[in-house]
């Protein structure tokens, strides 16, 4: 954003001023997230830059972490990641087809009341999460599913729906019906028409959803804490756990991997996204 | 043309009207039924528990169920004196059975609840009730310990009678109903709800004060960009958003602990001694500085977008008509992005009022807010009614919020990334 020539000095200084203040939250912003990196390949057992390591000394830096994160004894990761990609996993295909669905239905213009319903449906994503978590806990704990998977699959369903009704609806608000018109005109049924026409131009949307329902729920702590017993046990509350209790320089391993899993997400969302604008006809 | 208007009618015959409505029926049961499994669903596993939180909240009838008789028995009993023989035999009876149950150590949690010093005196009246003799047990009850020949004792029993109870809310605000049935505020040094409140709402209003401070400028900068530029800088708005909740409060610790790296910086460039390093955590501090850079993604989306849609020349005509750039901002810029503000705002009010994970983890004592409370009883005092009606009257303010939300901005304009 460079000034034009004509620009009068203070407001030269001032622009310099507003930069420098971008950049400083900028900073502020992301630097927090990259001093988990360097600090997780400490060879020490503390949780600041060690002399060697500010000297960059070979020998301070180590994978000492890492293997204790994979191989150590008594080690709640594994468990933990299984069980968090699968509670993910479930919660994900049940959020994207609930959500789908509903989305589908609310974007009809034929819908009753909209509003009322749609309150409902993005509902839990406004409820603050510990009121959400002593609910679901009061109804799985009366359905009997407390401390089981099929609990937690269905908490986090729960929560991640209103993500998933929210980009899909965003979607078809720019969907072009006569497509779906055309089809039926030309024999096809409903279901076939949703699959081979509406469906792959929603898909875009209904992906996105998806992934905001997978972080949702590979990242929720909340709901889980009251709902998991030592069976259940995900990433983020061994997480809890460990940053409660000790903070162990594995944590900053398990970190550094979350961060490359959530960049790996944030690129694959952030072209998903481009895609669809460019889909909606949105020129940049 | 005569009087009647003649009905347009189908090829079938019926009236065209008809036909519409019927179709049209057709079509809203045809997208109702879409969306009847998410809401059937929602209702049955949310909805209907945060009711059930209702009922909790208010439910008193566990005493009432454990003292029946002696309910009965006191309806009569005004109040003023010790109860009569009568109401004593009943309660005696009651209690045997609950002893027989081994109930009787919820019946004086319970009761202690009402007032201090049930405990101890319902221990002992469970040992010394194995050698009572038959009949006059008022004399035998009031001999086991002089606060049962107290009528405060008997009075506070009896205001368990009732099967609802608004005590749970009173006490969420540091309130009860005392001896006379006023409701009055517990002693200063013992008010710990109103201070969380306070607290919270303290921090959720500074938390998104200095999220829109801070969010302005960027979102500003985002805005105009060219999008080369604009879509590298936007990664460091995404990341976090996208990073798990834990990993960035852990990076906050690591930064934040006294031999953390701010504090090692401090020490370095010499602001402050070697061994007078700050508590930047376990504190309010640490509280404030995490939520805000946790929760700011979510004001700066909001702003973007709004700020994406307003077109520069607008900036430059201000100028033109003789507006110095401050004017011209002032009047034309900022007024713009007025909904944008709405929408930053009020989510990352409604998001920092109700947080749990961070304030735990970086909060302290002093840096805690009522969600932690209600956490607290929910796991370990497990007082969940009282629990529930914490958890409702949070509930019932960002609901509020949620309304102001959606006049202001519309749910249906949430956007996301």
């Amino acid at each position: 954003m460079a000034l034009p020539k004509y620009t009068e000095p203070h407001y030269r200084i001032w622009h310099y001023i507003y930069l420098t203040i971008c950049g400083a939250v900028f900073f502020f912003l992301i630097a927090p997230l990259f001093v988990i990196f360097p600090l997780s390949f400490n060879a020490e057992e503390f949780l600041s830059f060690s002399e060697g390591m500010k000297r960059l000394d070979p020998d301070a830096f180590s994978l000492r972490w890492y293997k204790d994160m994979i191989y150590g004894t008594k080690n709640p990761w594994g468990l933990a990641a299984k069980n968090s990609f699968i509670i993910a996993i479930f919660a994900t295909i049940g959020s994207v087809i609930l959500g789908t669905v509903a989305a589908l239905g609310l974007s009809s213009r034929h819908m009753p009341y909209k509003g009322l319903i749609m309150a409902v449906l993005i509902s839990p994503m406004i409820v603050p999460l510990i009121i959400s978590g002593v609910a679901i806990f009061f109804f799985m704990a009366k359905a009997g599913l407390a401390a089981t998977h099929t609990g937690i699959v269905l908490a986090h369903i729960i929560l991640g729906t209103p993500f998933v009704v929210i980009t899909v609806t965003a979607t078809l608000s720019g969907f072009d019906h006569s497509v779906t018109r055309a089809a039926a005109s030309l024999g096809s049924d409903p279901v076939n028409t949703f699959m081979k026409i509406t469906l792959p131009l929603i898909l875009p949307g209904v992906i996105s959803g998806g992934l905001f329902a997978f972080v949702t729920s590979f990242d929720e702590v909340v709901v889980v804490l009251f709902l998991a017993g030592l069976e259940n046990t995900t990433i983020p509350i061994q997480m809890w756990t460990g940053l409660r209790e000790q903070l162990s320089p594995t944590i900053l391993a398990v970190a550094t991997c979350l961060i490359i899993l959530s960049t790996l997400i944030l690129v694959t969302a952030e072209l998903l996204r481009r895609r669809s604008e460019r889909l909606r006809g949105i020129n940049q | 043309m005569s009087s009647e208007t003649k009905q347009i009618l189908t090829t079938d015959g019926i009236p065209l009207e008809v036909s519409l409505k019927k179709a049209e029926r057709k079509n809203k049961i045809k997208a109702f039924l879409l969306v009847a499994p998410l809401l059937f669903f929602l209702i049955i596993t949310y909805v209907f528990p945060i009711g059930d939180m209702l009922l909790r909240s208010v439910d008193d009838k566990m005493v009432t169920q454990m003292l029946p008789k002696t309910f009965k028995a006191m309806e009569n009993w005004d109040g003023q004196e010790l109860p009569e023989e009568e109401v004593f035999a009943a309660f005696h009876e009651d209690f045997l059975k609950l002893v027989e149950e081994k109930r009787e150590g919820k019946l004086s949690t319970q009761l202690n609840y009402t007032k201090n010093g049930f405990k101890s005196i319902i221990k002992k009246l469970r040992r010394a009730s194995k050698k009572f003799e038959e009949g006059n047990y008022k004399e035998q009850i009031m001999s086991v310990h002089k606060r049962w020949a107290d009528v405060e004792y008997w009075r506070a029993i009896k205001r368990r009678a009732p099967e609802v109870t608004n005590q749970k809310y009173l006490k969420a605000m540091d309130m009860y109903t005392n001896e006379e049935g006023k409701i009055v505020s517990v002693e200063e040094d013992r008010r710990i709800h109103r201070v969380l409140w306070l607290r919270t709402l303290e921090i959720a209003f500074f938390v998104t004060v200095f999220c829109f401070l801070m969010a302005y400028p960027i979102a500003h900068l985002l805005a105009t960009l060219p999008m080369k530029y604009s879509n590298l800088l936007m990664i460091c708005v995404l990341l976090p958003f996208w990073t798990s909740l834990l990993v960035r409060t852990a990076s906050w610790m690591i930064l934040l602990q006294q031999q953390g790296v701010v504090n090692d910086f401090f020490v370095g460039i010499g602001l402050v001694a070697d061994d007078n390093r700050p508590e930047m955590m376990y504190n309010k501090t640490g509280s404030y500085v995490a939520m805000t850079q946790i929760l700011l993604p979510f004001m700066v989306l909001p702003l973007y977008s709004v700020m994406k849609t307003i077109s520069p020349s607008l900036m430059r005509a201000g100028k033109s008509l003789g507006g110095t750039p401050f004017i011209a901002f002032w009047k034309v810029y900022f007024p713009l992005t007025i909904p944008g503000i709405g929408a930053g705002c009020l989510l990352v009010f409604i998001l920092a009022i109700g947080y749990y994970i961070t304030p735990a983890l970086v909060g302290g004592a002093s840096g805690t807010l009522i969600s932690n409370q209600i956490a607290f009883h929910m796991k370990s005092t497990l007082d969940w009614s009282f629990a529930s009606a914490m958890g409702l009257m949070l509930l019932s303010g960002v609901l509020v919020i949620y309304w102001l939300y959606n006049k202001i901005v519309g749910i249906d304009n949430i956007k996301l990334g």
